[in-house]
């Protein structure tokens, strides 16, 4: 089943998640968030801690498979990694690139 | 980026003063050396790991080996008397066919197994016999299988039991070249390699296996000795058993028909064994370290820590006090049950929507991803087999990847924000675990004033509630530091008393759900929550959970019941009427998993509310057993029922309890240096509960 369309022009909702991606949302951003996690393209991201305070994403892998770790990119913070996985799911999911100033 | 280079466990994960601690090792990195410590754990990672090397036998460098698994379940006869021609026959409900050879029986020579594809096969040698026709998996077959070495005559015969199925019967004869000899052991679910190392494990269910052969006419009743490692031959012969790894029993068999659903009542409906090649209740270890915890070694939370290349690898360990050696008045009681649930868990690390539940992405470190990348070390409790039935069992026998001061900030990681309070706070207190509790009941509680839980008691046995319940009924005080407590049943089993089981019956926040008809222990008890039992925590600390959310915390606003003066001990000192609007776990001391108070669930009437949360998330939903049916409006935003209530209650024997209802809460407790409201509530309510004076039940309103 298709997932809700996300509109790219939304970026006013990109803005909310960068500023604050964990504890209450607007509701349309909640919505988006569902939907970009019900979404079968790039659903099974994971942060996997490399050191204490380093974090790079990965993909989580069937089979009972250690995840895939993605070590081009290290993250200071839980918060700079989930807005990583957020812009990867935008551009899958919208096609376009998510560059806040 | 790699994780620890070596792994191990204690053979007993609680220990006294003075006892010796054998620790077994295997060492993963290629120069097999590593250094161990006994570090006293004071503060975990999240707040700034403190730890305390402890002078003992056990520090140095050491040489180690790489120490295999022998993952997989299965059962085993020693001893057969001398076979000629045999005839095999047992019924299978295979669960994984045709992923992999998975044996059925091996005798020697001989053996009996669903080929690749998932066909049922006889071998000898490297000759073979098979229907070709693949099981189909969750459905019920005879097999038969006959060999007559003096004439090499093989052949084998699936038939599937009818049912909703239908599929047909087939079968296959020949003849081997090279002759072979049935012998012992017997194994079923398994086979031995040329190595002794069983292999090519069984997926699924067996029941009822019978060998013919002369005189011998065996044939064992798993519906015997449920609850044991026992199986069973009901010939004159008595050809005994036993199991390895702890296969699932107490298990529906192919004459289950729905009208039995406690196997005490008709084993005969119970008379299989459910098998999983990723069972494992022993990893077998040699002991590689055996060293004596100092005579004068004070109680609390340690760890060996081993270290090669990589990071460390902490062996959690509780030291108690020996018993009549009770020194401080205030006991910690950790919940090592718990630990062990949720040790060595996976589910995170797979694919599935986990954020639509979690509110946020996995987090795991390379310790995690190191056991992701061993599979031979088992599951927790929140995982599934291969075949995917939940993971009932779990066994201190081998690395517990949890208990450590590292990684997630969740129960063994998050109680030590206790622990570096107790310490910053400079009350004296001692620390006592569940596995303890269940082994020595009301004696481990008597000596303490007053008795604090962790953060997440989450898995109780009913020897350890109503250790609990007997020492509130002789005047104690009990503090429920935590969230989603006294939750799930667990049972300890005396055929493997370093195992947990469990059954997630009926309802409940579950990882996956018991099959129907296997909702009772192999002890015989009724699995599931405790609320569905009907002992609900609300009777026991005056709530219970009612909803998770693992993004963000919120805080506690003080109640109308927080001015009633018999709660006025727990604000002295406190003007604020925001409680833990701060914290290491989310922001917030309400957060994670959260309780509240529920009259219709047996919280006492009297008991006061004295404050709670509010705000949360969209993440934070209402419990499944919460509801009926699908609902909207049962998150943080919209519900109202979804907090943390901070409960007060008198008991009737001048007892009492204080209950914060939140996981999180402890990691509001150092904020700020210490000083603030979460800490200064919790000093308040530890230092009245130590105080000896009797609480007194208010008189009943209207009289």
């Amino acid at each position: 089943m298709a997932a809700t369309a996300i509109d790219p022009k939304r970026l006013d909702l990109a803005a909310e998640f960068r500023a604050r991606p964990f504890g209450r949302h607007s509701p349309e951003l909640q919505g988006l968030l569902d939907t970009m996690r019900r979404a079968e393209n790039c659903q099974n991201l994971i942060l996997v801690s490399i050191s204490p305070g380093r974090w790079v994403l990965g993909e989580r892998q069937p089979d009972f498979k250690p995840p895939r770790l993605f070590e081009d990119e290290v993250f200071d913070s839980l918060e700079a990694g989930e807005w990583a996985a957020f812009q990867r799911r935008w551009r899958a999911l919208t096609g376009q690139e998510l560059n806040l100033p | 980026m790699k994780g620890p280079g070596v792994v191990g466990y204690v053979d007993a994960l609680y220990a006294h003063p003075g006892d010796e601690v054998t620790v077994r090792v295997s060492v993963l990195d290629p120069g097999r050396r590593y250094r161990a410590e006994l570090v006293r754990l004071i503060c975990g990672e999240a707040l700034g790991l403190k730890e305390e090397i402890v002078a003992s036998g056990v520090s140095g460098e050491h040489l180690g080996e790489l120490q295999p698994v022998p993952i997989g379940s299965y059962a085993i006869v020693e001893s057969l008397p001398p076979l000629g021609a045999v005839e095999l026959s047992l019924l299978v409900w295979p669960t994984l066919p045709g992923r992999g050879v998975q044996s059925l029986v091996s005798l020697g020579g001989i053996h009996l197994f669903l080929d690749a594809a998932g066909a049922v096969t006889l071998a000898s040698g490297g000759e073979t016999v098979s229907t070709a026709r693949p099981l189909r998996s969750r459905a019920w077959y005879g097999i038969e299988a006959r060999y007559d070495p003096a004439t090499g005559a093989a052949s084998v015969k699936s038939t599937p039991i009818p049912g909703v199925h239908d599929d047909i019967a087939a079968e296959a004869s020949g003849r081997f070249a090279t002759p072979a000899k049935p012998e012992a052991p017997l194994l079923f679910a398994a086979r031995r390699n040329e190595n002794g190392t069983t292999v090519e494990h069984f997926n699924g269910k067996i029941e009822a296996p019978a060998l013919r052969s002369g005189t011998v006419a065996a044939e064992w009743d798993f519906a015997r000795g449920i609850g044991t490692t026992a199986i069973e031959d009901r010939s004159p012969l008595k050809l005994q058993g036993r199991t390895v790894n702890a296969p699932k029993r107490a298990v529906t068999g192919s004459r289950w028909d729905g009208s039995v659903h406690d196997w005490r009542r008709d084993p005969s409906h119970y008379a299989a064994i459910h098998f999983h090649s990723d069972d494992l209740y022993d990893c077998c270890w040699k002991p590689s370290l055996r060293f004596r915890l100092p005579a004068d070694l004070r109680s609390g939370f340690y760890a060996v820590r081993l270290q090669a290349a990589g990071p460390p690898f902490h062996v959690g360990l509780i030291v108690s006090p020996k018993p009549g050696a009770a020194r401080a008045k205030l006991a910690v009681l950790a919940s090592t049950a718990t630990y062990l649930a949720y040790a060595n868990y996976r589910r995170r690390m797979l694919p599935g929507p986990f954020e639509l539940s979690m509110g946020h992405l996995p987090t795991v470190d390379m310790t995690d991803v190191l056991l992701a990348e061993h599979s031979e070390y088992g599951s927790s409790t929140y995982d599934t087999h291969r075949d995917g039935f939940g993971v009932a069992h779990a066994s201190t026998r081998r690395p517990l990847f949890n208990m450590r001061p590292t990684g997630r900030y969740w129960n063994f990681a998050m109680d030590l924000c206790l622990v570096d309070w107790l310490e910053a706070q400079g009350i004296a207190y001692d620390v006592i675990s569940d596995h303890e509790l269940q082994a020595r009941g009301l004696e481990l509680l008597a000596p303490y004033g007053a008795v604090m839980s962790v953060s997440h008691p989450e898995y109780y046995s009913l020897e350890m509630l109503q250790a609990l319940e007997a020492y509130l009924g002789r005047g104690g005080r009990f503090m429920y530091m935590g969230g989603n407590g006294f939750y799930w049943r667990v049972s300890f089993d005396p055929a493997h008393p370093d195992m947990i089981k469990l059954r997630r019956a009926e309802d409940g926040t579950r990882a996956w759900a018991e099959q129907p008809g296997q909702y009772y222990h192999s002890t015989g008890e009724y699995g599931g929550l405790w609320r569905r039992i009907g002992r609900p925590p609300n009777t026991l600390v005056g709530i219970g959970f009612i909803a998770q959310g693992f993004d963000a915390g919120s805080y506690y606003r003080r109640t109308a019941a927080s001015r009633d003066p018999r709660a006025a001990f727990i604000f002295k000192g406190i003007e604020d009427e925001i409680i833990g609007d701060f914290g290491s776990s989310g922001g917030g001391a309400a957060g994670l998993e959260i309780d509240c108070y529920d009259a219709a669930l047996g919280s006492p009437p009297h008991a006061l509310t004295v404050a709670s949360s509010e705000k949360h998330s969209q993440a934070f939903l209402l419990v499944n057993e919460e509801m009926l049916s699908n609902t909207r409006g049962v998150d943080g935003t919209l519900n109202a029922r979804v907090k943390a209530d901070m409960v007060f209650f008198e008991t009737r024997a001048g007892g009492a309890v204080f209950s914060t209802g939140s996981i999180a809460y402890v990691a509001s407790l150092a904020h700020n240096g210490y000083r603030n409201n979460v800490s200064r509530l919790t000093r308040n309510v530890v230092e009245r509960f130590l105080d000896p004076a009797p609480f007194t039940l208010p008189k009943p309103q209207g009289r």
